[in-house]
């Protein structure tokens, strides 16, 4: 069976507190920003007799404010308007990389970071960069505001911590000093259109000596969220990159992921294609 | 159920109806513009192209009552029979349609791409593309099509 438009009832609220009363009333509404997730399911029949609370009027949820201490990114921002932003792509590399990534065109100028978050896909493009730039979500609920770090947030495959009738508000993104290196990279059937089969994004930071000082790298689609390779990164710490360090940081990825066999990919491949990735960052590649 | 109006094609048009019915039904089968194609469905295939507010979105996935107030332009805005646009004109020119399915999307795809100032050369207009599906697998075709209308523009600018 297909979508019913008629089986739905629509309600497009100009507050984020009438979003949150509509929400809250009915367990079972459906928040709607860009519905590019959504409207997938719907059109195969998925959806039939939910309300949809469209979030598209509260127009300050858009906004991308950048400041000293960080940058604060609305949840409906669009990939394509964060992919353009002069402060994403000279302090945030790795998330216009990995925004530019999403889809093509047609799903960048819709989908927005809040519903690519909220969504909770193993596999979604934004997560790694968010992850090695330490991102906290800000959400808005019955009782209120509260912020949850990005590794919190998720709860697991499509699962999220949001309470009922809770909405994103925005994700902040803190300074950090500029790295040595950064790198995103996405493994998929082709470039565009693609769901990742192993998705990297890193960042380096170097003492003048050549010593690692600080490392990020996170990985996505090789876990039911997004992971960061904690054992990995505590080995690098206070070493200096040569060929034997990078091989055995590689060999510590299976430490913090668990890829699995699904229609995309094999664990086999998803791990030697990410050992490839992490190594390739480490080489400067 | 209401009324919304949405502006299509430069024209202000009223839809009565469920604020869910998708985008694209709106413009096939209430405003009878029968240009845009449904592929996929699911967003995969670019072939219900159309801008919304100047920018390429797949109309499946976009419920109508997200166009309510703002610009929709579908091919139909591109030109007529008589009197093909530069671009429409470059894909007959150069092969660039074949069964016709993916032809409305690309030609929104790519006019979005030279009207925002987008590059003519063949990387960038492959990825302006990239959301846009072929099975013909008329690609090149298609690239040639786009950089013969936007050397065309190009020339014609540079006579003035």
């Amino acid at each position: 069976m297909r979508g019913d438009a008629r089986s739905m009832t629509w309600t497009s609220p100009r507050t984020p507190a009438q979003a949150v009363r509509a929400l809250a009333a009915d367990p079972r509404a459906l928040a709607f920003a860009g519905g590019t997730d959504l409207m997938v399911a719907w059109n195969m029949g998925l959806l039939n007799g939910r309300a949809v609370v469209d979030l598209s009027r509260l127009t300050p949820w858009r906004m991308i404010r950048a400041s000293r201490d960080g940058l604060s990114i609305g949840s409906l921002a669009t990939h394509a308007e964060i992919l353009r932003h002069p402060a994403v792509r000279a302090r945030f590399s790795l998330l216009a990389d990995a925004c530019a990534t999403v889809g093509a065109a047609q799903i960048q100028n819709r989908g927005t970071l809040g519903g690519n978050l909220a969504n909770a896909s193993p596999a979604g493009d934004t997560f790694p960069a968010l992850a090695v730039y330490e991102a906290v979500v800000h959400c808005l609920g019955p009782e209120g505001r509260r912020a949850l770090p990005l590794l919190e947030f998720f709860a697991g495959v499509k699962k999220t911590r949001l309470k009922p009738g809770e909405l994103i508000e925005s994700v902040f993104l803190p300074s950090l000093p500029k790295p040595a290196r950064a790198q995103f990279r996405k493994v998929g059937t082709r470039g565009a259109q693609a769901i990742s089969k192993t998705m990297f994004a890193g960042a380096l930071w170097l003492d003048r000596d050549g010593v690692v000082a600080d490392v990020r790298l996170a990985f996505g689609s090789l876990a039911p969220t997004v992971r960061r390779l904690r054992a990995a990164e505590a080995f690098l710490k206070g070493r200096r990159l040569d060929a034997a360090t990078s091989a055995e940081a590689a060999q510590l990825l299976d430490a913090d992921v668990s890829p699995i066999d699904d229609i995309r990919s094999t664990r086999a491949y998803r791990l030697a294609a990410s050992r490839g990735l992490l190594a390739r960052f480490l080489a400067g590649r | 159920m209401g009324a919304l109006t949405l502006t299509v094609n430069g024209r202000r048009r009223t839809y009565r109806g469920a604020a869910f019915t998708r985008l694209i039904d709106v413009l096939r089968e209430d405003f009878r513009l029968t240009g845009t194609k449904e592929g996929c469905g699911e967003g995969e295939c670019g072939a219900c192209t159309v801008l919304l507010d100047g920018a390429p979105v797949n109309s499946c996935l976009i419920p109508v009552g997200q166009a309510a107030g703002r610009r929709v332009e579908t091919v139909e805005s591109l030109g007529s029979p008589e009197k093909l646009s530069k671009l429409q004109q470059g894909f007959l020119d150069c092969a660039g349609a074949q069964c016709g399915i993916c032809t409305p999307g690309m030609l929104m795809s790519a006019h979005a791409h030279l009207k925002s100032g987008g590059k003519a050369d063949d990387a960038s207009v492959r990825t302006a593309l990239s959301g846009n599906l072929c099975r013909c697998t008329g690609y090149q075709h298609i690239v040639d099509s786009v950089l013969a209308a936007a050397r065309g523009k190009k020339k014609k600018a540079s006579r003035k």
